[in-house]
């Protein structure tokens, strides 16, 4: 179990790029952080290719990844840091966006 | 034709549609999801990606050049509107969300080819972050030119499996292992059924060959047990062909079971609906034409029971011609057009017996359900898990799956049942006692998908009888 209980872990990307390298990089924020993404990245590949999860869940506060990459899960519902909710998998990332996805612990609801 | 024709989804089965519509002179209105047309088949990637069709379709470029060389032909003359999800529909209207606003259209023809999803089973640990559906692995390769991960397992079982393997290791990602649930012996006793489509029999039985001359593991008659991991994964635990567990260190896993239709739309119309055994599913009633039910209402591609691409096509132009035939734009039907709605439909036919083929040669499993524990998550939406559901239905007696809905909340998050409806079914099928057609199906509410409130307040303008 290399990373199991690694805190780490949490963080390295999730997608790794195997071809279309050379393009115009991308401008963003995660969290604050400023990140580099490339101009055809959609925001879930722009945020999966810097870290290991788009956001966490209402309800246990699980971190998540998106899982259809179609827009039909719905698992990957994100926010800008102005309020505005996205689909991370169904938008393109934009120059000088602030992503958020650490937001909320959950309501651990038992 | 006073109305247009309102053809919702731009895959195969839509572009032939439109194609067909614009070939007797009728502009359709094409209304589609996706950034640029394709479905999720011939997903195309970014404009500024350059990566040639070979590289992206493999086998099927040929095929997805046909389809562009198509669309471009009809394009100026049709009403073309991408990103545009309908979110709502009824009798004689259809509300659409694009570019954060909503519009309505009126509707007096449809043809829906609203395509597929991923069939999925749940199994402990599949909400972490590194598990991605089998659709997904491979749209993030085709549209983003990405692997899920550094160390990535393929599981499952479906053609797709080995198509998306194959796809994977010539892009240079790094597959530890093909994991199919069915067994060789299945694939052997589906043989006959296959041999409907040779081409495709040959090109499955080419990926595997090709994958174990690479060393890349294939192996069969597997199941998964769980994924490990605390805020990711970090291993794929799995019962192996001999029954012993076995765990597998991984970052990613590709998992699905096959297709199943997306069907809210036919739902929603109030299209009737019957079940199917090879689907495992209700599937919107059609005529070997596409016709539903509903009058001026037809059914095109995987949408209404998976077929696949080629039918897709071939089904998007036999209901687009029922169409002109219905609203009688072609009055004198030609030799050549009867000809061509019998080529269709024995071309159609043949893909049937294919498709009884690969159930058999891909069975989704149906045993996952007694090896279950409760804390499994079913609903990834809101979490519910697997005992949750259990108990619900023992405590209320519950017999139908709408009803399991109301009092444990499984299909009631914004997936309105994508993910876990067919596993909600199986598992209240299972419980109460009773066949999987019994249990009934889930129903579509809008908005189909989630739109801003401010938009749902915006259209909704509520009619009070006698003041229309």
């Amino acid at each position: 179990m290399s990373h199991l209980n690694d805190p780490q872990a949490a963080e390295r990307p999730q997608f790794r790029r195997l071809q279309e390298k050379n393009r115009l990089v991308i401008n963003f924020f995660i969290d604050g952080q400023a990140c580099q993404a490339l101009l055809g990245d959609t925001v879930l590949t722009a945020v999966l290719t810097c870290q290991g999860a788009i956001r966490k869940t209402e309800f246990s506060g699980q971190k998540r990844a998106g899982f259809c990459l179609m827009g039909a899960c719905q698992d990957c519902w994100t926010q800008l840091e102005s309020g505005e909710r996205l689909r991370a998998c169904s938008t393109m990332i934009e120059q000088g966006m602030h992503i958020v996805t650490n937001l909320g612990d959950g309501d651990k609801y038992e | 034709m006073n109305e247009a024709p309102i053809i919702i989804g731009a895959g195969p089965a839509g572009i032939r549609a439109a194609q067909t519509l614009v070939k007797y002179g009728v502009r359709p209105i094409i209304l589609d999801e996706g950034i640029r047309w394709g479905g999720q088949i011939y997903r195309q990637q970014p404009e500024n990606f350059k990566r040639t069709n070979e590289q992206l379709y493999g086998f099927d470029a040929k095929k997805s050049e046909e389809l562009s060389t198509a669309f471009a032909r009809l394009i100026d003359k049709a009403d073309y509107r991408p990103e545009s999800l309908v979110w709502n529909i009824e009798q004689t209207r259809l509300d659409i969300f694009h570019s954060g606003r909503s519009t309505t259209l009126n509707w007096k023809s449809l043809i829906v080819a609203s395509g597929a999803t991923d069939r999925i089973l749940p199994f402990p640990g599949w909400t972490l972050p590194g598990i991605f559906a089998m659709g997904a692995t491979q749209v993030a390769l085709k549209y983003q030119a990405c692997a899920i991960g550094e160390k990535v397992i393929l599981a499952g079982t479906g053609p797709l499996l080995y198509l998306v393997a194959y796809q994977y290791v010539k892009a240079g990602a790094n597959v530890l292992a093909v994991l199919d649930t069915a067994h060789l012996s299945d694939q052997i006793k589906a043989l006959p059924g296959l041999m409907n489509q040779p081409k495709q029999l040959a090109r499955g039985m080419y990926y595997v060959g090709w994958l174990m001359t690479k060393g890349i593991k294939v192996r069969r008659g597997i199941r998964i047990v769980r994924a490990e991991g605390q805020h990711r994964l970090c291993a794929l635990v799995i019962q192996n062909e001999r029954g012993d567990q076995e765990t597998l260190e991984c970052d990613a896993v590709g998992v699905g079971y096959a297709l199943r239709s997306e069907t809210q739309i036919a739902d929603m119309l109030g299209c009737e609906f019957k079940f199917d055994s090879l689907q495992r599913a209700h599937i919107p009633v059609k005529d070997v034409a596409g016709r539903s039910s509903l009058k001026g209402v037809y059914l095109a591609g995987d949408g209404a029971g998976i077929m696949g691409a080629d039918a897709a096509e071939l089904s998007g132009e036999r209901s687009a011609l029922a169409l002109l035939i219905d609203q009688g734009v072609c009055h004198d039907i030609s030799k050549s057009t009867l000809s061509r709605i019998k080529q269709i439909e024995r071309g159609l036919q043949r893909i049937g017996r294919f498709r009884v083929g690969l159930e058999t040669a891909f069975p989704c499993p149906n045993d996952w359900i007694q090896k279950m524990s409760g804390d499994t998550i079913v609903c990834r939406c809101e979490e519910i898990t697997f005992g949750e559901i259990r108990d619900a239905i023992s405590e209320s007696d519950i017999r139908e799956v709408n009803r399991l809905k109301a009092f444990s909340r499984v299909g009631m998050g914004r997936c309105q049942g994508r993910m876990c409806g067919q596993s909600a079914a199986e598992i209240l099928a299972h419980f109460s006692k009773q066949a999987l057609s019994e249990v009934g199906r889930l129903r579509g509410q809008p908005p189909l998908k989630p739109v801003p409130a401010h938009v749902l307040a915006e259209a909704w303008v509520p009619t009070l009888k006698g003041t229309e």
